[in-house]
């Protein structure tokens, strides 16, 4: 079972006020038929013809280990539960967007000498995230790529000379940081933070999540708006401007979310179709497969932000596939 | 759900310039929570008073960054074994509890604000030699440098050590041998650490007496704290490295 279609089963099971745990918003995961389904095939290859059933176990809950321990442990350590024995009670949540960094093929972005690696970039991952991308990715990039290219980029840095940190581009960007920082500073409203990021990822979560409707999207827009005008007119930001302030740390990106949720929005309407990550309800197969538009859609999007009150401008890039046929996911 | 009312006397400190004084706070909390969303509930808490909220470090919450950093009760990371703070969950408390929170105590980890400390002399003793040099030039072949599986894992015992400085915090000496020798046994296992291994050895425990760290008179705290539970052979390891390393070519 692929886990974008696991995922929206489990929260749509909850949804419809099937889930498990105090809260309902669980479904259960249950090993133990696989314990014994890898213990009894460890048994018959060590030769145990006639294993007791707590013999078996025993050898299926090592693979188990061998393969996922330290995530038991991990969730041994939240839950207080042992999923080697209970089933474990699991939700799908959101940890990664699937998409970052416009990068060519030496991992540098359009900004010379700045290189991107790692899942920052572009992202080698088709409906699912699994387990390890990150880790595939990060090593990948770290280890095959950028050591043969970033040195084409040092050999030509090598003679530019010491930049002078008062040249008119420092003192500009040093100007419009203060300005910033003074801005949120100075609203002086009630609400924290936190408050604001939470409703904002709950508009994420419930609109541009694992699953989007033109309707949804389109709301989800208008929310977005409403609630950064909230934001500037109403955040508290504590402490002050000039000292080490975790308040003000958060502040600066939750002010920044609001435009890269919004954009996220604007592509996932502008993308009237299924496609990896992107699940429109409007475009499926009777089996509720994610159905690809490639006629219309076969390209990738690059944002422009203009500012709040003009429209996003699309860059587009077209994929070209030369030695491979385009074919929809089958796990038939 | 079962609600916990909890006094917490936290370390307040402006900076390390000023004097810092516990200050003691009430929190509700319920039994689901880690330790740091325990602390946010305070904060936000603070924040809706108009009060300053307490400076903590935090970044992964699942055990794996080394940020989350403090004394909790007098343990660094709380009184679970193999735990970080961000995986320390309220149900190990009782109703009731007074509960004493306070940034590590190091010279080498100056206090910033409240619970936080300045771990740059960690960043210090990794650039002093944690690395290992790569060639630039066409990629080797991902397969031309076969790691053993025992000496893979071996190595990834050390690999495991998240620099959140709790053998720091633990040692009545702050010394951060068991870091340190964490990080040189990580590359010296392996064969892309063993061509500065000699070097490497020696430059980062230079750095490390240059930082101020005690020295190690093997109390052994550090192991019983550390979250990621790594073992003080590493120390002996790192010890016969840095005796092989002098005898060989001294830096």
């Amino acid at each position: 079972m692929p886990r974008d279609v696991a995922s929206r089963a489990a929260k749509t099971a909850c949804d419809e006020g099937l889930g498990v745990a105090p809260t309902g918003l669980a479904v259960y995961l249950d090993f133990s038929a696989a314990i014994k389904r890898y213990g009894q095939s460890k048994a018959n290859s060590a030769g145990i013809h006639n294993a007791s059933e707590a013999q078996i176990i025993e050898l299926g809950e090592k693979v188990v280990e061998e393969k996922y321990g330290n995530l038991f442990e991990m969730y041994e350590k939240i839950t207080g539960e042992n999923p080697y024995k209970l089933p474990m009670k699991i939700y799908p949540a959101v940890h990664y967007t699937m998409g970052g960094l416009w990068v060519d093929y030496n991992l540098e972005t359009n900004i010379p000498g700045l290189f991107a690696l790692g899942e920052c970039n572009f992202s080698d991952h088709g409906a699912n995230r699994l387990g390890a991308s990150a880790l595939m990715q990060g090593l990948a990039d770290g280890y095959f790529v950028l050591p043969y290219t970033i040195g084409k980029f040092l050999s030509g840095d090598i003679s530019t000379p010491k930049i002078d940190a008062n040249r008119a581009e420092f003192v500009a960007v040093e100007k419009e940081t203060r300005e910033r920082i003074d801005k949120l500073m100075s609203i002086g409203g009630s609400q924290s933070i936190e408050s604001f990021h939470r409703r904002l990822g709950k508009i994420m979560w419930d609109y541009c999540g694992m699953s989007r409707t033109t309707e949804g999207l389109t709301a989800a827009r208008q929310m977005i708006r409403e609630l950064r005008d909230e934001f500037y007119r109403d955040v508290f930001v504590p402490g002050k401007g000039d000292e080490f302030n975790p308040e003000l740390e958060k502040a600066q990106p939750a002010a920044d979310f609001f435009e890269l949720g919004e954009l996220m929005v604007v592509d996932a309407l502008n993308r009237n179709e299924s496609c990896g990550g992107h699940f429109r309800e409007e475009s499926q197969t009777e089996e509720g497969e994610a159905k690809r538009d490639d006629v219309n859609y076969r390209y990738v999007a690059a944002w422009e932000y203009r500012g709040w009150k003009e429209e996003p401008i699309m860059h587009r890039e077209d994929l070209d596939f030369d030695n491979i046929e385009l074919k929809s996911r089958s796990y038939k | 759900m079962s609600q916990l009312n909890l006094s917490l006397k936290i370390w307040r400190q402006k900076n390390a310039n000023e004097k810092g004084s516990f200050e003691t706070h009430q929190v509700e909390a319920n039994e689901h929570m880690s330790f740091l969303e325990m602390l946010d509930v305070l904060n936000e808490k603070l924040i809706s008073e108009k009060k300053e909220p307490v400076a903590f470090e935090h970044d992964c919450r699942e055990g794996i960054c080394g940020a989350c950093s403090m004394v909790i009760n007098g343990h660094p990371h709380g009184p679970q074994q193999k735990t970080t703070t961000c995986q320390l969950h309220m149900r190990h408390f009782k109703n009731g509890d007074t509960i004493h929170i306070e940034p590590y105590r190091a010279g080498a980890f100056p206090v910033i604000r409240d619970l936080v400390v300045d771990r740059a002399a960690f960043d210090r003793i990794i650039q002093a030699g944690g690395f290992v040099s790569v060639n630039t030039g066409q990629p080797q072949d991902a397969n031309a440098l076969p790691v053993e599986k025992d000496q893979a894992s071996r190595a990834f015992d050390g690999a495991e050590c998240i620099g959140c400085g709790a053998c720091v915090a633990a040692c009545p000496n702050a010394s951060a041998m068991l870091f340190v020798s964490a990080k040189v046994s990580h590359l010296a296992l392996l064969p892309q650490g063993k061509v500065e291994a000699a070097r490497r050895v020696q430059s980062m425990v230079k750095q490390m007496d240059l930082e101020g760290f005690g020295n190690c008179s093997n109390v052994t705290a550090c192991e019983a704290e550390c979250p990621k539970g790594i073992s003080v052979e590493n120390i002996a390891r790192m010890n016969r490295e840095y005796f092989a390393a002098v005898l060989k070519s001294e830096e």
